[in-house]
This record gives structure tokens, C-alpha cells and sequence, in this order.
């Protein structure tokens, strides 16, 4: 556990660990290990910097540390750890609910990230405001436009040149535990109208603008995008109608629907795999109405103080031998040809990763007007301290 | 005295207040008036600030009324009762406990602190949890109990966290006090509880006061723990300034908010200073 001794723990890490240890992925000695004697370490480490360890193989000019910020439950460690191994680059992860919190805190400035992971809606935004860099793609390799379906990844392309690098897509519907809950799940009307009936108390929507705003905006049949005022006052009105109701607004909502405190939740793609893959009574459900469809990418912003680390890591993670161990560790499909061919047929048949056509049809990619639009943003705000 | 005396002695004063003028000149007055310079600003196109001159930032103050209301009832409700559990146990640990038992005792109510504040509340979130209490509850034959994501998890969560920051102000001024006044009391046939009522609280006082002034103060700006054990169903003014400044990036309006806490905060600073230390500095002169 040498890539834990080198830094003090972050309350971020801090939670993954923990998260990690409950859902038994990781043992009680190292979650112990990992976050007290860890931090014990991490003070005699800085007092004396001999104590702290080096990876053999170190490759001088990438430095020891990365800083990586993703989102919860959307890496696999074992994936992290190898590209520590072979390059001696400790990452530091931390771990984010929205897309709007990423760009709040690159716009106030001195994040000291090295690679995030920001949905396709964003990144006009970001190389518009000047933050992120474009890439150049002779350092990774490991990427090559042609073997990604290209629906998923234009976004990643601004005026012509390539700002962000695909990491997976995915869709955001609703999990529901179907041991507590009985009838037909299919709509984001059902989603909402029990939301504020019979499901009182038991179900969770992200804190996050983007999906609660467009799935409220999906009940009434409009776009999942839409900034229009008018349609944007119904859907805050049923938002406000509902928050009495709800369990919790939370992004990162795995653990309460595994200890049964929620019964529905707003849900990921992967979150719903891996639910699913643990307590087989999680059903995920895409709304017939529609809702989202993404792509999520690797980039790096301009003040990134690991930029060769960033690219070194990015590869790495492109990598299919790689990426596909990170596909059915978390289960987000990969945009990737070339890293599907290396999955299990039975993953690549999975529904949850994999949705009917007929539902996908009706899914749309975020918009990038909703990303700045304050009357989105200011909704949300409201509808949290309402 | 002569004039050079006199100017040596200012520039005395000078250097030694200097540091903490700068001190606060520098970390308190100036960012004081770039917030409020903000709280007059505007949405900048992509968030974040744009310079105007606008009241519309106050005028919208309302809009977060509920997040007021949930700070300015559960904080001072969780101050309370931090006092009155912390109360008893400082009284123990200061007139009942041996010497010998006393230090490790006080060690003891530090030991929390020793440990992340996200890890005890994470801990309690799993207490409150669906696997935690209700379920015991349930055994006993209480139906569906939810707890976490509630204003009681939250309060639970402010007392347990702060009761530490409670206990040694009134430790102190327990500790500090002239046992010889109790003895007195009881020899001119005060029974205990009279002895407690009228010598032994009026005289600790001031520490009551210090302690429930710190956590009251903490408490008004504390997110994690709303956020944590309230589930975004509990907000509090904290709340609505990490996500203002985090997520919707309105700064302007963040910036009126913040002033506006501040505000209410001096005056209940004020008034609470007044009332308490006032009337029980009163009290202990009249003992004196």
C-alpha cells in the first residue's frame, strides 16, 4: 500500500476509502491502515522526507504526484494503482457531484488538478473561458479518434481541435429497489408523481442542476435542455412541490439505497451497474419520456502543475487493456472499438450499459446553455434551500 | 516627560500593535470590503462577478428565507443543548472527580477531536442510518422510523460535535471557583440545590457564556454537518453559500447572503453579550 503513505488523507479520500471498506472491496486493515495510520505516517513523512517512498521504476520527469478529480464511485483503483506502479506517480483523487461545482471551482482558480473528467455539455464552455489546454495527441497514443463511434465523441472537439479525450458515455435514468417497490416504473411522471405519493421519504434526486431540472422538465414533455422561462417556472414548480417529499438530494447516493434508507434514486449508468451487480433487486429504468445521454472526457486544465504526469496518466487510462478492466469495474461503457473488443460478451449485451434503441432515441446530450444559464442555475439554488 | 520620551513611547505602541493591525487589516477589513463591494455586483455571463451598482442582491435576501430560519432555530437550539448537557458534566469534572481521574477524564472529552469531523459524522450517519437505530426500533416494535436527513440527525450531529468546545469554558470557570463560598452558602443553611441556583451557576457564568457564545457562532456557519446528516433536506445559511458560490457561482448574491449572516450575527453577539456576561458580572459583584 506503498501509494498511500505519501500524502495526508483528503476528507474525499477519505469517504471513498470508507466506501470502499463497506462495500468490502477493500479490507478492515487497510481502510485502518489507509486513513489513521496513514495520517501518522504522513506526518512523520513531511518531518522526514527520507521516510517517504519512491517507486524504483520512478520516471524522473513526471514528478510523484498527479491530482485527479472524478466523480463518486467512477474509478477503479486497481486501475489507479497500476499506473502508480509502472510510473511511480502517486494520484491524489478527489471527488466531485456536479459538473457546475468543477467549473465554480476552475473559475475561482489554484485547484492544482492535473486531469478531471467534465460531461460533453462543458467543454465549449471551458475552452471558451480559456481553462482547459488542447491536447497534443502525440503524447497519448493510446488514443485514436477512429476507433471511437464518433456520436459520442464531437463534443470533445472545438473549432477543430481536440481539448478532451473520451473516458466513457452513459445515460441517467432512475434505480429502483424492487423488493420495496411494487408497480410499474417506466416514465419520469411515475418517477415524480410517487416521488411526492407513495414513495414519500424514499426517493433521492442528484444535487446536481442538469438532471433534476431536465428530468422535472421531462415530466411535462419538454426538452431536457430547455432554458425557456415559462417551462422552466412549471418544472421548479413541481421541484418545489416534491422536495418535502424527497429523501435527499445527493449525487452520491450508493449508499443509501444500499442500506434501504432510499428506494428510488436519479441514477447513472454505472451506479446502477454496480448496484444492480451487488443487491440483483436494483432495477435501473430510462425514462420513456427521454432525459440524458453523455459522454464524459479526460481534460486538463491550463494550470495543471503535473502536465506530463496528466498526459502519461490519460494514456494510460485510454489504454484498452486498461480501459476495459475500468469498464467492468464500474460499469460505463466505453466509446472505444477498439476496448469493447476486449469485454465479455455478457457485458456488452448488459441493459443497464446497453439500453433498448427504442430508448435511446428519445435521450439528448446536455446543452451548453445550461451549463451558464442562470435561471437554471438559480432554480436549483432555490429549489435546495427551499 | 520629554518630547523625545514621549514619541519613543509611540513608537513603541506602534510596533507592538502593529502586527495584529496589519493582521487584521489585511485578513479581515480588506476581504470585509471586496464582499461587500460583490454584494452590490451582478452575475457575471458565465457566473462568478460583474461590477454594477445594484440593490437587487438584498432585495432577493428572502429567497433564502428558509435556510435562514433552519440556521437561526437549530443553531441556537443545539447551543442550548450543548449547555445543558455540558453543564452537568463539567460541574462533575471540576467539584466531584478526584484528582487522580481528572485529567484522563478531560483528556477524554478531547478524543473526538482527534479524529476527522467528516468521520464522526459519518459514523452517525450510519448510526441514524435505515441499519442503525430504526432498525433497533423496529425490534421493539416501532414502525418505520426515519431519522437521518431529519432537523433531529442534524441536531444530534451539531451537540455531539461541539459538546467538547462546550465543556472546558464551563470546566474552567467551575474549576476557578472559591470553594469556600459554597461552604459558605451551605453554612447559612442554603440546601444544595439552593447553593447550586444561587452561588455555583451565577458565579460560572462567564463560562456558560463563552462556551455558548463559540459554539453558537460555529454553529451558524456550519454546511458539513446539515449537509451530511440533513441530506440537502436540512439547509442551512452555509449551505446556501457553498452552493451559491460552488454551483449556481452567483457571487453577488453569495456575497449579500454572507453579509447578511454576519449581520444577524453581531446583533445577536450583541444582545446575547448584554444579557448574559453583562447580568453575570452583576452578580458576582454583588456576591463580592
Amino acid at each position: 500500500m506503498s501509494k498511500f503513505d505519501d500524502t495526508s488523507i483528503t476528507a474525499r479520500r477519505f469517504m471513498q476509502e470508507l466506501r470502499r471498506y463497506q462495500k468490502g472491496s477493500v479490507s478492515r486493515r487497510h481502510f485502518l491502515g489507509v486513513t489513521g495510520l496513514g495520517l501518522a505516517t504522513a506526518v512523520l513523512g513531511s518531518a522526514l522526507p527520507g521516510l517517504k517512498p519512491r517507486s524504483a521504476q520512478a520516471a524522473g520527469n513526471l514528478g510523484d504526484t498527479l491530482n485527479f478529480t472524478t466523480w463518486p464511485n467512477y474509478f477503479a483503483q486497481e486501475d489507479l494503482d497500476s499506473f502508480t506502479k509502472t510510473t511511480g506517480v502517486n494520484i491524489n483523487v478527489s471527488v466531485f457531484g456536479s459538473n457546475e461545482e468543477m467549473l465554480a471551482k476552475l473559475q475561482a482558480g489554484g485547484t492544482g488538478w492535473d486531469v478531471f473528467v467534465p460531461t460533453n455539455y462543458t467543454i465549449s464552455t471551458y475552452k471558451q473561458l480559456d481553462i482547459i489546454e488542447p491536447l497534443e495527441l502525440a503524447k497519448l497514443p493510446a488514443f485514436d479518434p477512429s476507433t471511437h463511434d464518433p456520436r459520442f465523441i464531437g463534443a470533445g472537439t472545438v473549432d477543430g481541435t481536440i481539448y478532451a479525450v473520451p473516458k466513457d458515455w452513459g445515460t441517467t435514468g432512475y434505480v429502483v429497489n424492487t423488493d420495496k417497490v411494487k408497480g410499474d416504473m417506466t416514465t419520469w411522471k411515475q418517477f415524480w408523481d410517487r416521488a411526492r405519493g407513495d414513495l414519500t421519504d424514499r426517493v433521492m434526486v442528484h444535487d446536481y442542476q442538469l438532471t433534476v431540472i431536465g428530468n422535472a422538465l421531462k415530466y411535462f414533455g419538454y426538452s431536457f435542455n430547455s432554458i425557456d422561462p415559462k417551462e422552466l417556472a412549471e418544472a421548479e414548480k413541481l421541484l418545489l412541490d416534491v422536495k418535502p417529499h424527497l429523501f435527499g438530494i445527493n449525487s452520491d447516493y450508493q449508499p443509501s439505497m444500499r442500506n434501504g434508507d432510499a428506494w428510488v434514486s436519479m441514477c447513472w449508468t454505472g451506479d446502477a451497474y454496480q448496484l444492480h451487480r451487488d443487491i440483483p433487486a436494483m432495477h435501473y429504468v430510462i425514462g420513456t419520456e427521454g432525459g440524458e445521454i453523455w459522454t464524459d472526457f479526460y481534460a486538463i486544465p491550463k494550470t495543471a502543475p503535473h502536465r506530463e504526469a496528466a498526459y502519461a496518466f490519460v494514456n494510460h487510462m485510454l489504454t484498452p487493456e486498461v480501459n476495459s478492466k475500468e469498464v467492468q469495474a464500474i460499469g460505463y461503457p466505453s466509446t472505444d472499438a477498439k476496448t469493447n473488443a476486449l469485454l465479455p460478451k455478457k457485458l456488452l449485451d448488459d441493459p443497464i450499459l446497453y439500453p433498448a434503441k427504442e430508448l435511446l432515441t428519445n435521450l439528448e446530450f446536455g446543452a451548453a446553455a445550461t451549463l451558464t444559464n442562470p435561471a437554471r442555475a438559480e432554480l436549483m439554488n432555490r429549489f435546495k434551500s427551499a | 516627560m520629554t518630547i523625545a520620551a514621549a514619541s519613543s513611547r509611540r513608537t513603541t505602541t506602534a510596533l507592538l500593535v502593529g502586527p495584529a493591525a496589519l493582521f487584521f487589516l489585511l485578513l479581515l477589513i480588506l476581504p470585509l470590503i471586496v464582499v461587500v463591494i460583490y454584494s452590490f455586483g451582478e452575475r457575471g455571463p458565465a457566473g462568478g462577478y460583474a461590477p454594477a451598482f445594484t440593490f437587487a442582491n438584498y432585495a432577493d435576501l428572502p429567497s433564502r428565507g428558509k435556510a435562514f430560519l433552519n440556521t437561526l432555530t437549530l443553531a441556537p437550539l443545539g447551543t442550548l443543548l450543548c449547555v445543558v448537557i455540558a453543564y452537568p458534566l463539567a460541574y462533575f469534572l471540576a467539584l466531584k472527580v478526584s484528582d487522580r481521574w481528572r485529567t484522563l477524564l478531560l483528556v477524554l472529552v478531547i478524543v473526538p477531536f482527534w479524529t476527522s469531523q467528516l468521520l464522526r459524522i459519518y459514523a452517525w450517519l450510519l448510526i441514524l442510518g435505515h441499519k442503525g437505530i430504526p432498525s433497533l426500533l423496529a425490534l421493539i416494535g416501532f414502525g418505520e422510523v426515519r431519522l437521518v436527513n431529519t432537523p433531529f440527525a442534524v441536531l444530534v450531529g451539531m451537540v455531539y460535535g461541539y459538546l467538547p468546545l462546550m465543556v472546558f469554558p464551563i470546566y474552567v470557570s467551575l474549576e476557578k471557583l472559591d470553594r469556600r463560598l459554597i461552604e459558605a452558602s451551605a453554612d447559612l443553611g442554603a440546601n444544595p440545590w439552593r447553593t447550586l441556583w444561587q452561588v455555583t451557576l451565577p458565579l460560572s457564568l462567564p463560562g456558560v457564556a463563552t462556551g455558548s457564545l463559540l459554539v453558537l457562532i460555529l454553529l451558524m456557519g456550519e454546511f458539513i454537518i446539515p449537509a451530511f446528516l440533513g441530506g440537502g433536506k436540512v439547509f442551512f445559511i452555509g449551505n446556501a453559500l457553498v452552493d451559491l458560490f460552488l454551483q449556481s457561482r452567483n457571487w453577488p448574491l453569495g456575497a449579500a447572503v454572507s453579509l447578511g449572516l454576519v449581520g444577524i450575527m453581531l446583533v445577536t453577539i450583541v444582545i446575547y453579550m448584554r444579557f448574559v456576561i453583562g447580568r453575570g458580572s452583576e452578580r458576582r459583584m454583588a456576591l463580592m
